[in-house]
């Protein structure tokens, strides 16, 4: 596996051209050397999926070298019309002719490439180190396979008004199953912005899809990140994003999920400095053979930081889900308050939901807790519904609207919200 | 904070009281592990062939097994070929009365506080002494032999009911089920053993207490509880271990059959040698505790008290196979200094209307780390199943570590599985609201460690329950405020 891909790293780099030299490629090489192949079956951080030798199986990774060079225009994204700084990712590609027009002042938006010239040191300080000091294999396939990506740069103070909407989408490219896509995303002290990164594809072909955001967020910046997930059914999609935060930040970040067919979202937040806030939600709702796969990791690392994390699902058919959250508490973050939360519901006895909160603490003032629950729609509210002249579809509607609507109302964009409660509005009717 | 520090300091000198070393003649080994060894023991304990053929077998596979480095524990890689597996206090004879026990031997357990006069006259439990694996004193044993129960060594179980024996030993935890059960498979030296008939309500607490004498010994014991049909049985366990500078391990395997409408409750109070404040020492308790849940309406009960070992690993587990078969798991564990712990339990539902509680209270102190770790697995055709987990820790210092891996696995819809956990440390205003009524921090401090600890603690048969109390006071002595 691994001569396999070295194989394919030498094809990839002789297609490089004049891109194969400079820092990009020092990292390349430097997390080639450190790579260790995908995760094996024991791995502990992929025990409930096997992404490894799924993917082994099914996809040409020699084909890696291959990917997407070709751009193809992104079919009609969702939400074209928002009022909303558009950059469109199609099978990967960045469609240049779109990205970085109109844009107020104190934002850039640029292909990573472009960066590399205008801001090379934003690039040499922050590309790849997150990734690479995590090491999951699939951060670091990202890391030595890509090329290109986007770059975003909100200036000192500055606030952006409108969302910033990352179209990912995949169109059916025969030959081409699999694609890598990468951002880098820095919020300067002060900076506020949201980004809504919305993945579709129309694909009818297995396919897989392998992204990595790195987002550094400065002193006192707020930034609201989105990420919805409606891809076709047969989608297979691991998505890396390392969150680092710096003193008196607030991120929320939010997660939803609704179609994939392997679906494997890591998500790091680091608490670098002390009096950070840092939100995650998530929902996500399976169906037919779903699996759906969510690890969070939360670093508090200095003192009085504030984490929360609310993770709620809906299995149906036979759906599969995964929640991993890792809460760490450092001996140095002392006054810590983190919170999480992760609840289910089976809608069948096919459905199946594997759950392991952690929490590893070293420091003694602390408060953290964390709550776990799976089942089915409590009887007794079914019946109180039911006694009122409800029928039982509506009472189920009701009760799962109920459900996930602590999460829905935490969505402070209207087109999102809209678009996400309508689609729970079709799903659980 | 000085007076925190002076506190932690108290705390950290407090001793262990059980470090004493008795010096009986032993009977030993050769050191290391091969199958000549186990021929060795096999033909010591005078087993059968066929005891012997399970003992290679269990040998043979666990030299293709690597040793597990998945547990939140640090420590040396163990030399194998370093321990004496075979070590029996002398002069080894069948004993009938308490008069021909060595005067040596007792004066141990009169300093243990288990007098085994004393406890035969006064409380009435019956006890299996075991010194460095070997059993030597089963008391009541004619009173429990009128209402047929069986409870004697595990060597005299095999002379004396090898039928019973053969058939359950294994099946519960499997000779190849891990690394140490299959090590424990292969060497072990003694343990008891007890079988409860059709519809006997065990009379009295049974009790065994383990203690590790000899130096670079390990001790193998093994443990089979068969609860037939509609029985009771309260089963107590008491380890401790003198004070030395190397590390001794204690790999045992402790295996519970309960048929249906059987109950079992299973108490431990461990105690082994914890190591000296710089972590120097201790024993590594890597136990192996399972209990089968085999028929309907059969009922398991763990409850622990770890204050002991250098490390400690262990999980006891219940596999809820039986229609409506309960299990249970309460645990106390206490880490200080340099002490390691990863203990917790597994709930395995098979069976439909199974119902679990996981019940842990980790209290860590000085450098030490204590992770809880467990597993609840709902099967598919589990119908109905119920869990309810609840770990919490408790940090005093600055300096430790709690942890909390707990996983949850559901194929059933009609699962209900709720978990919960918190960490934290004793809450300023607890000591503020204790100090203003009078009560000094020290015993505010224990105040409020034993009521987080109650739930656990009340869930101890009474004998245990006072010493239990007593234990997390000595283990906590002095501590932070």
């Amino acid at each position: 596996m691994i001569e396999q891909l070295k194989d394919s790293y030498k094809t990839f780099e002789s297609q490089l051209n004049g891109l194969g030299q400079g820092f990009w490629q020092e990292l390349r090489t430097r997390t080639l050397h450190s790579f260790s192949g995908l995760p094996k079956p024991k791995d502990e951080e992929y025990r409930y999926t096997q992404l490894g030798r799924i993917l082994d199986k099914k996809f040409q990774f020699a084909d890696l070298s291959m990917m997407g060079r070709t751009s193809v225009h992104g079919a009609n994204a969702l939400f074209h019309n928002a009022d909303a700084h558009h950059i469109y990712i199609n099978n990967g590609v960045i469609d240049q002719s779109k990205v970085s027009q109109n844009l107020p002042k104190g934002l850039s938006i640029s292909t990573l490439q472009e960066a590399l010239h205008h801001n090379a040191k934003d690039i040499e300080s922050h590309l790849g180190k997150y990734a690479i000091k995590n090491n999951d294999a699939f951060a670091s396939l990202n890391t030595i396979f890509s090329y290109e990506g986007i770059f975003i740069k909100v200036d000192k103070n500055v606030q952006i008004d409108k969302p910033i909407l990352l179209h990912y989408s995949g169109t059916d490219h025969p030959g081409h199953a699999i694609y890598q896509s990468r951002s880098l995303i820095l919020a300067e002290p002060g900076a506020r912005l949201s980004i809504v990164e919305s993945y579709s594809s129309d694909h009818s072909e297995d396919h897989f899809s392998n992204h990595v955001s790195e987002i550094v967020v400065g002193a006192n910046a707020l930034l609201d990140y989105y990420k919805l997930q409606n891809q076709s059914a047969s989608t297979y999609h691991v998505d890396n994003t390392f969150i680092t935060q710096s003193k008196d930040s607030v991120v929320k970040s939010y997660v939803f999920t609704l179609e994939g067919k392997i679906i494997r979202n890591n998500l790091n937040v680091d608490l670098e400095d002390e009096n950070c806030e840092t939100h995650m939600f998530g929902l996500y709702v399976a169906h037919g053979d779903n699996h759906i796969d969510n690890h969070t990791v939360v670093d508090h690392k200095m003192p009085h930081c504030f984490s929360n994390e609310i993770y709620k699902g809906i299995l149906d058919d036979t759906a599969k889900a995964v929640f991993n959250g890792k809460i760490f508490v450092r001996p140095n973050a002392q006054k810590t308050n983190a919170f999480q939360s992760n609840k289910n519901i089976l809608l069948t006895d096919t459905a199946s939901m594997n759950s392991k909160p952690q929490l590893e603490i070293w420091a003694d003032d602390v408060k953290c807790s964390h709550g776990c629950t799976t089942g089915q729609l409590d009887d007794e509210q079914m019946f109180y519904l039911r006694s009122r002249g409800i029928s039982k579809a509506s009472a189920r509607a009701m009760l799962l609207h109920a459900f996930v609507d602590d999460v829905l109302d935490k969505i402070s964009i209207g087109f999102l919200h809209d678009f996400v409660a309508e689609e729970m509005k079709n799903r659980l009717d | 904070m000085s007076k925190d520090n002076q506190i932690l300091e108290e705390l950290t000198s407090s001793e262990y009281k059980y470090g004493f070393e008795t010096l009986i003649e032993n009977d030993s080994a050769p050191k290391g592990i091969n199958e000549d060894i186990i021929r060795f023991i096999s033909a010591k304990k005078k087993e059968p062939e066929w005891m012997l053929e399970l003992r290679l077998k269990a040998f043979r596979h666990w030299v293709t097994l690597e040793e597990p480095t998945w547990p939140n524990v640090h420590y040396p890689k163990i030399d194998f070929q370093d321990i004496i597996y075979y070590s029996a206090p002398k002069p080894k004879k069948t004993l009938s009365s308490l008069d021909e026990v060595d005067p040596d031997l007792l004066e141990t357990f009169k300093k243990l506080g288990i007098s085994l006069e004393e406890q035969k006259r006064l409380s009435g439990v019956a006890v299996d002494a075991v010194i460095d694996s070997v059993s030597v004193k089963t008391t009541f044993k004619k009173t429990l032999a009128e209402l047929g129960i069986i409870f004697c060594s595990f060597s005299e179980a095999v002379q004396e009911h090898p039928e019973l024996v053969k058939k359950y030993l294994g099946a519960v935890v499997p000779m190849t089920d891990n690394y140490y059960a299959a090590l424990n498979s292969a060497v072990f030296t003694d343990g008891s053993f007890c079988y409860i008939p059709k519809g006997v309500r065990c009379p009295m607490e049974l009790s065994t207490y383990f203690r590790i004498n000899a130096s670079g010994t390990g001790q193998f014991e093994r443990t089979l509880i068969v609860a037939d049909e509609g029985s009771y049985v309260s089963y107590l366990e008491g380890c401790t271990a003198p004070q030395r500078d190397e590390n001794q391990l204690h790999a045992a395997v402790v295996e519970i059959y309960a048929e249906s409408r059987a109950e079992v409750k299973y108490s431990t109070v461990q105690n082994w040698y914890p190591g000296n404040k710089e972590g120097k020492g201790g024993i590594y308790n890597f136990v192996t505790k399972r209990g089968l849940c085999k028929g309907d309406y059969s009922k398991i009960s763990w409850t622990q008290v770890e204050t002991g070992s250098a490390i400690t690993w262990k999980y006891p587990s219940c596999v809820l196979k039986g229609d409506h078969s309960i299990g249970e798991f309460y645990s106390v564990a206490v880490t200080n200094n340099y002490q390691q712990a990863d203990t917790g339990s597994k709930m395995i539902h098979l069976g439909k209307n199974t119902n679990s509680t996981i019940i842990s209270k980790g209290i860590s102190a000085g450098k030490s780390q204590n992770s809880y770790r467990g597993l609840v697995k709902i099967h598919k055709r589990a119908e109905n199943a119920r869990n309810f987990s609840q770990c919490d820790s408790l940090l005093m210092g600055d300096k430790c570590g709690a942890h909390t891996f707990p996983y949850i696995e559901i194929d059933n819809s009609s699962a209900k599985v709720e978990h919960e956990a918190t960490t934290s440390k004793i809450g300023e205003d607890q000591i503020f609201y204790c100090n203003q009524r009078g009560i000094d921090t020290e015993n505010a401090v224990a105040l409020i460690v034993n009521g987080y600890a109650k739930e656990v603690l009340n869930k101890l048969p009474m004998e245990f329950a006072v010493e239990a109390q007593k234990l997390l006071a000595l283990t906590l002595e002095g501590s932070v405020g």
